[in-house]
């Protein structure tokens, strides 16, 4: 099994783990018993980890309908008196957010651990927001890990933290780390409870207002604690010696780290790991003697803004440079350059930037598209020629969702006008509907589905919007790597698991017009979306197909090889194919000929379709 | 020591993360620290992967501009699109396959020759080139591709892991009924490029 190296008992072993594989082997070291989570990059590997060997450790793991689920149910699980993990990309803790907020105030009993995956740079995100401002408004005492040894080890002391003080704590990760594999020395592991009890108390659990005021003095108080329990921690920690100081934290530090020491900066370093609260009585150690401090973080300036507090506050009298006074930019993740010329801005200082310019050529991008054989394609191709055909393409607005589908904002499908979040694509069709007298069409896939466009159809439907709604079904959460969904026989823990059916659930919630679809079948497809056109009010039309990738996987295994090709004696060259339907397998040869990449063709057959090929050109390849 | 850098360019769906990982588990096996990262966007397939390797005493895993030893590019544009990690010791080691990305097969985009590409990085690096593709179909499977490129990484004079180090590596790293043919691959690569030096 692919991450049965996860659960090696040999204490001391040294393996190459990533960031996230670390995190779950810090988890089994701590005694872990129960994880949640809803998928999303950069934090996905945890959960499909723990798909793999939560059972086999005897902890229970849950792929959660979405954050707030996920979040809610470690909580109960903290109260319980068991030690619970939840973990999320950093958007996912907007969706947590109301939940999370009051697990401060209530606290727990086991150590709750909240591990949030922010992406600077969205490699693969909406936005690039600094989670770490989570802790301060929710008081909570938060961590950062620079490595993955530095995250298998935090997270046993985030356990521990949590249970001294009775608090979750937020254990902040960002995509250099989770995706970031060094070597890993383990230590042992050690079985959690297999289940907890709850003892009741309702002044403890409950905030109903009288019983709040009391929680946020009593939280205000542990905050004091943790603050002393941060100055003292060993996860704050100094290196090096200089009189300069420099205070830096997270994936920062490595960059910060490798400059101070490769070009002998005569340097202070104070590394933070656990930096919230803000451990004021050690950094005031710390400035002892300095006369200035460069503040190296990503993205906002978080220790920037509380050490510029407390130097006022006490009235030390030392320069301090960051991003406020414009040195390190606020944006984007941070490499070794921007570290080097922030630091030369700051500091006055000549380190070399950059390597060799090469010969300026003109090279063709590799933007992301939908793989081929893709049942999203399949799905778009046939309702632009539906609406294409009935004159509305261009008038009706596409609200999208996230997922693989998003994709379709690209041409030639561009069928992606409008996007907020997880869900939007519901309820921002639903304010489409009433704002405007436009048609409006919205997209979300399967997971997407449970995740949180149920209470916006159901907006929908009680509020009369006019509306096509569409359900990209194809069997998975594809995009974060193929994580099962309510939707599915199997849960998290890899056992049988009842699937709830998206037709009976539209349905239920009072959605008469409802269509399943095989969007492969272009001809069925398009049907079905001229109903949905013509029909006055809501309808929804779920196309349902597995992702593509699962098929090949499938098909490698039994040995399936199908390939398609053009036959050239057939082809007109009209190239429908190739600029309306656009399988990334498709492409011209320099006379125009249009041909089919064979390691590239997953042998769909949706080509050979003559709604696609309208010569019947496209054909499967006969094997001798 | 100072740290090794690798900087490995492909495309998805090509093995280039099987590649580093077998590396990395050479150098852990030697006891060296390594750090490595691996960054994928948005799409399963399709789009361009990078992953970068420091070998050493480093904390950080990405490869400092100029710093790379190794860029190891397993499709020709997009060891030329990671250029800037090199520097006046970096050497090129380029699979002349090229992989058409989509926005050349519409017309949207071209392709420029590989000549050029390899013609533009030779004026700054040493550069190999070989066909991992035709060497892996010589080798007996095609998805051997990257270890082939494995093999051409370790024949390069300064590469801090050994021969025998690293086809241990690959045994462990490979699944077990594919293992002789990616030794087989795995040799292939080494032996083009010691002839190439
Ligand atoms: S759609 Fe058919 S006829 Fe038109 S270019 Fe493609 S293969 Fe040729
Ligand atoms: S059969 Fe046609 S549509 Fe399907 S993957 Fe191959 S070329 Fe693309």
């Amino acid at each position: 099994m692919k991450y049965d190296m996860i659960l090696d008992p040999t204490p001391g072993r040294k393996a190459f783990l990533l960031g996230n594989e670390a995190v779950v082997r810090g988890a089994l070291e701590a005694g872990l018993s129960l994880a949640s989570t809803y998928p999303g990059t950069p934090s996905s590997e945890i959960g499909n980890v723990l798909h793999a060997v939560a059972k086999k450790a005897g902890v229970y793991f849950e792929f959660s309908t979405n954050e707030k689920v996920a979040m809610e149910v470690a909580a109960a699980g903290a109260a319980s008196g068991i030690r619970s993990m939840v973990f999320f990309k950093h958007v996912g803790l907007n969706v947590a957010a109301d939940a999370f907020m009051s697990t401060a105030y209530v606290g727990v009993r086991g150590g709750l651990v909240v591990i949030t995956a922010d992406d600077p740079s969205m490699h693969s995100s909406q936005n690039e927001q600094d989670n770490r401002y989570y802790a301060q408004i929710a008081q909570m005492p938060m961590m950062e890990p620079s490595s993955p040894q530095e995250a298998k080890d935090m997270i046993k002391e985030a356990f521990e933290i949590s249970e001294k003080l009775g608090l979750p704590v937020l254990f902040r990760m960002t995509t250099r780390v989770n995706h970031m594999r060094g070597v890993v020395e383990y230590g042992e592991l050690v079985k959690g409870k297999p289940k907890g009890r709850f003892e009741k108390a309702p002044s403890r659990y409950v905030p109903v207002p009288s019983n709040a005021r009391g929680m946020h003095i009593r939280l205000l108080k542990k905050m004091e604690e943790a603050e002393e329990m941060a100055s003292t921690s060993h996860l704050n920690r100094v290196e090096g010696e200089g009189d300069v100081g420099i205070i830096t934290s997270g994936a920062a530090y490595n960059y910060v780290a490798d400059v101070v020491e490769e070009h002998g900066i005569r340097a202070r370093v104070l590394k933070l790991g656990f930096t919230h609260p803000f451990p004021r009585a050690r950094v005031r150690e710390f400035l002892k003697g300095l006369k200035t401090v460069v503040v190296v973080e990503e993205l906002e300036p978080y220790m920037e803004k509380e050490l510029r507090a407390m130097a006022q506050v006490e009235g030390i009298d030392i320069r301090i440079h960051g991003k406020m006074d414009g040195h390190f930019p606020r944006h984007y993740e941070y490499t070794p350059e921007v570290v080097k010329r922030g630091l030369n801005s700051a500091l006055g200082l000549n380190l070399p930037v950059g390597g060799v310019k090469v010969r300026e050529i003109t090279v063709p991008s590799r933007p992301p598209v939908l793989c081929p054989g893709c049942p999203h394609r399949a799905t778009y191709y046939a309702i632009g020629a539906v609406l294409r055909a009935k004159k509305i393409r261009d008038e009706t607005i596409f609200t999208t969702d996230i997922g693989c589908y998003t994709l379709g904002i690209q041409k030639p499908y561009e069928m992606a006008d409008y996007l907020l979040c997880m869900g939007s694509s519901a309820g921002a069709a639903c304010g489409f509907a009433k704002a405007t007298d436009q048609p409006v069409m919205g997209f979300a896939g399967d997971s997407t589905f449970f995740h949180a466009c149920i209470p916006a159809l159901i907006n929908a439907v009680h509020n009369r919007a006019n509306m096509i709604f569409v359900v990209l079904d194809n069997r998975t959460t594809a995009m974060t790597g193929h994580q099962p969904h309510p939707g599915l026989p199997i849960d998290g823990l890899g056992d049988e698991a009842p699937a709830l059916d998206i037709e009976k659930v539209v349905r239920g919630i009072g959605i008469e017009h409802v269509e399943v679809v095989d969007p492969y079948d272009i001809k069925e497809t398009k049907a079905a979306f001229r109903r949905a056109v013509e029909h006055n009010g809501i309808s929804v039309v779920i196309t349902r197909r597995e992702c593509a990738l699962i098929m090949d996987a499938r098909n490698r295994k039994a040995g399936i090889f199908r390939k398609y090709d053009v036959n050239q004696d057939m082809c007109t060259r009209c190239y429908n194919c190739v600029e309306n339907f656009a399988c990334p397998a498709f492409y011209r040869d320099e006379e125009g000929g249009v041909h089919i990449n064979p390691y590239l063709c997953d042998g769909c057959g949706v080509c050979s379709q003559r709604d696609v090929c309208p010569f019947g050109a496209i054909e499967e390849v006969k094997k001798e | 020591m100072r740290p090794y850098g690798i900087v490995y360019a492909g495309v998805g769906g090509q093995g280039v993360l099987t590649a580093s990982s077998i590396v990395g588990e050479a150098a852990i096996r030697r006891g060296l620290n390594v750090v490595m990262s691996e960054i994928h966007g948005m799409a399963q397939r399709g789009g361009s992967v990078v992953a970068e390797m420091r070998i050493g005493n480093a904390r950080s895993s990405i490869v400092p501009e100029g710093e790379a030893d190794v860029i190891l590019g397993f499709e020709p544009v997009e060891a030329y699109r990671v250029a800037h990690k090199g520097g006046e010791n970096t050497t090129v080691i380029m699979s002349t396959d090229p992989i058409i990305p989509f926005t050349v097969s519409v017309g949207k985009e071209t392709y420029p020759p590989v000549e050029e590409l390899v013609g533009a990085l030779q004026e700054k690096f040493r550069v190999v080139t070989l066909s991992a593709v035709g060497l892996a179909r010589k080798a007996g499977n095609l998805l051997t591709a990257n270890v082939v490129m494995v093999g051409a990484l370790t024949a390069l004079p300064g590469f801090p892991l050994d021969r025998e180090e690293m086809m241990e590596a690959v045994k462990v790293r490979v699944p077990p009924r594919f293992v002789e043919v990616n030794l087989k691959a795995f040799e292939l690569g080494y032996e083009e490029v010691s002839r190439c030096l």
